[in-house]
């Protein structure tokens, strides 16, 4: 961390273009109003993270440079308790051609409700259940711009494991996670490298994505293992694969059609899954200025009962009302229905702007009518209610 | 069969009227065809604006963001907006291809998600960033988003204004018609009305503060807009006014949201 500070030093005192600090720190408050369903999972938890950012550019704006950090600091759950570089990037721009060389974060596809095309980041599993928090990732990056399209050329060395909460976090599988004894397919383990590949061009009202990556899964199997003490515990296995996605948005009047599509081979089970939906909006409601945008995914996934994900055949409703007041308030609160065995929950995102510098947001997650052999079914119990508050800088 | 006469002198009576109407929608139209006329060639622009709401009891809340602008020949401007204030915002980029008719291209960088959304565009009636400007109050001003009717002149200021009004021929508006004061000599939008739905006059614009660049092309240094409805306001204070920058159609491509600085 020294040595970075010192790093950051150099380009802040001697670089001879433009440079800036901002970030957040934020105290995060929550608390589930059921009994645990596992023994030692706390009740209440108060946690403090940090988000600092320094970025800037030299050579007239031809070579930029960005870190983004991450820290949370969590008395009760040593899984929480971690740090991340988020971002450590150089950006040359060479006319049509962007180089991005060291640690990035980025985001692929168009759904709302889940993610399914986004894989070249792990998820950090502890900061949200919904995978939109994610861990730095190592790459050499080449964006293309052709005029019939923008290609993506990735390699990417260095895999991120996932990140689990610990056996005092809530939200966690009935077995605590050991990540000390992880397992990877490849014998290169760690050191496996991916490639990727995307292609992604504008139609008109259509924006088209196809994406290729071959590599380590993000995606862990968790097999049942023991600790060191003896207790039954589950480990991950990183397993290679191969997928294919495809992801498209289109615009239609108030209409936006959303589908994500991927084809995923891998040696446990071959994978197909999609999402599909939309969201309308209705503007301007009850002549105020507020806009309601309504949202439905459905959410299909091929591999057999047990191997599943969440998403294997539900469906997402859900709304988005967005004040479009001076604090910026909105409100997303939706429902995921699975159409096989009936389980649902529900979630409600929050935030409103405070003053100048604050943002005050709550997240509501409830479950119910979880069946035993839902994937949801260890989180049965861990209804909760959040209150984040950040100040920026 | 109507009687003849009858005809002939609704004729009599009504040709002038019309002939008159015409005539002042012309008019109006070539003063809108001028005014771009005058402006035509920038070639791109770049400034900063600080945006200051004010609501009925005088609280404030202060925005600052940076504007790139392209020239496009034969369509609407293409044009970025990056957000710097309030901090929880910073890095929030804005991406539009403006047209004429049809609607804008939108594209939103979100930086704690470093996700590039197309978003839909056809709202122009909404709120920018909780102001009182609506995104059709700040888009580009093609000539064929509206038509025109020629009122009078006026002195407005040290100037003599033209007074035309228009009505948005877009989809979406939230106004049934405007009444803009332009300057006769370089065009400047001094003053505009707007008039809501209802047909009630929802806001007035006032711009101030102009600086000449480039020896030719005139930018308010200030704007406000006033709603009259609800008692806010929303002061727009420019500077840094650039031209000619070098800026490309590579400057304002929805990937490279994600690296604007």
């Amino acid at each position: 961390m020294l040595r970075l500070a010192a790093w950051l030093g150099l380009f802040l005192c001697c670089g001879n273009g433009y440079a800036e600090f901002s970030g957040n720190v934020a105290v995060e408050a929550i608390s589930f109003s059921e009994t645990a369903q596992f023994e030692g999972q706390f009740d209440e938890n108060l946690t403090l993270s940090l988000a600092p950012k320094w970025d800037g550019d030299w050579n007239d704006g031809a070579d930029l440079w960005s870190v983004e950090l991450f820290m949370r600091a969590d008395d009760k759950d040593a899984g929480r308790e971690h740090a991340d570089i988020r971002e450590l990037l150089w950006l040359h721009i060479d006319g049509d051609n962007e180089w991005r060389v060291g640690i990035n974060t980025m985001f692929w596809g168009v759904a709302e409700s889940q993610h399914l095309v986004d894989v070249i980041n792990q998820i950090d599993a502890v900061e949200s259940i919904d995978g939109e928090d994610k861990l730095g990732q190592p790459m050499i990056h080449l964006k293309r711009y052709q005029d019939w399209g923008v290609l993506d050329f990735l390699v990417l060395p260095g895999f991120r494991e996932r990140t689990f909460n610990a056996r005092e976090g809530r939200l966690r599988p009935p077995l605590v996670v050991d990540t000390d004894q992880v397992e990877y397919e490849s014998s290169a383990g760690q050191q496996h490298v991916d490639y990727a590949l995307r292609f992604s061009q504008t139609y008109n009202d259509l924006d088209l994505g196809v994406s290729w990556f071959d590599g380590t899964s993000r995606d862990p199997l968790l097999l049942p293992g023991i600790d060191s003490n003896g207790d039954p515990v589950l480990t991950p296995f990183y397993e290679q694969m191969t997928q294919i996605g495809i992801d498209a948005q289109l615009i239609y009047l108030d209409w936006i059609w959303r589908l994500e599509l991927i084809h995923r081979k891998a040696e446990s089970a071959d994978r197909d899954a999609f999402i599909y939906g939309f969201e309308y909006t209705f503007y301007g409601i009850l002549d105020s200025s507020a806009d309601i945008g309504a949202i439905a995914e459905y959410s299909y996934d091929n591999r057999p009962e047990g191997q599943r994900g969440v998403f294997d055949r539900d469906l997402f409703m859900g709304a988005r009302l967005a004040l479009n007041d001076a604090q910026s308030s909105e409100v997303l609160a939706g429902f995921l229905v699975d159409t096989d065995n009936h389980s649902r929950s529900f979630r409600v995102e929050a935030s409103r702007r405070i003053g100048a510098s604050w943002k005050l947001e709550l997240e509501l997650q409830t479950f119910a009518n979880i069946d035993d052999n839902d994937p949801l079914a260890a989180f049965a119990n861990d209804d909760y209610l959040l209150v984040d508050m950040a100040y920026y800088f | 069969m109507p009687d003849i006469k009858i005809v002939a002198l609704l004729l009599c009576i009504c040709m002038p009227l019309a002939a008159v109407a015409q005539d002042s929608q012309q008019r109006g139209l070539e003063i809108a065809k001028a005014a771009r006329d005058y402006d035509r060639g920038f070639t791109d622009f770049t400034a900063s604006m600080t945006m200051t709401l004010k609501n009925k009891s005088g609280d404030t809340s202060v925005r600052e963001i940076r504007i790139r602008t392209l020239e496009v020949d034969g369509d609407g401007d293409k044009s970025l907006s990056i957000f710097d204030e309030p901090a929880d915002v910073k890095g929030t980029a804005m991406l539009t291809y403006t047209h004429g008719l049809e609607p804008d291209d939108q594209w939103l960088y979100l930086p704690a998600l470093k996700r590039v959304k197309r978003i839909s565009s056809r709202n122009k009636s909404g709120p920018f960033m909780g102001s009182t400007f609506a995104f059709e109050d700040l888009g580009s001003q093609e000539v064929e988003k509206y038509t025109y009717n020629y009122l009078r002149d006026e002195p407005c200021g040290d100037w003599i204004c033209h007074v035309v009004e228009r009505f948005p021929a877009y989809e979406h508006s939230g106004y049934t018609r405007e009444v803009v004061w332009l300057d006769s000599e370089a065009y400047r939008l001094v003053k505009a009305d707007f008039y809501d739905r209802k047909k009630a006059l929802l806001k007035t614009l006032t711009a101030g503060d102009f600086q000449q660049y480039l020896g030719h092309y005139w930018r308010p240094g200030s704007m406000n807009m006033e709603n009259h409805q609800t008692g806010k306001s929303t002061l727009l204070e420019w500077g840094d006014y650039q031209f000619k920058t070098g800026l490309s159609e590579r400057d304002f491509r929805s990937q490279t949201l994600k690296r604007v600085q």
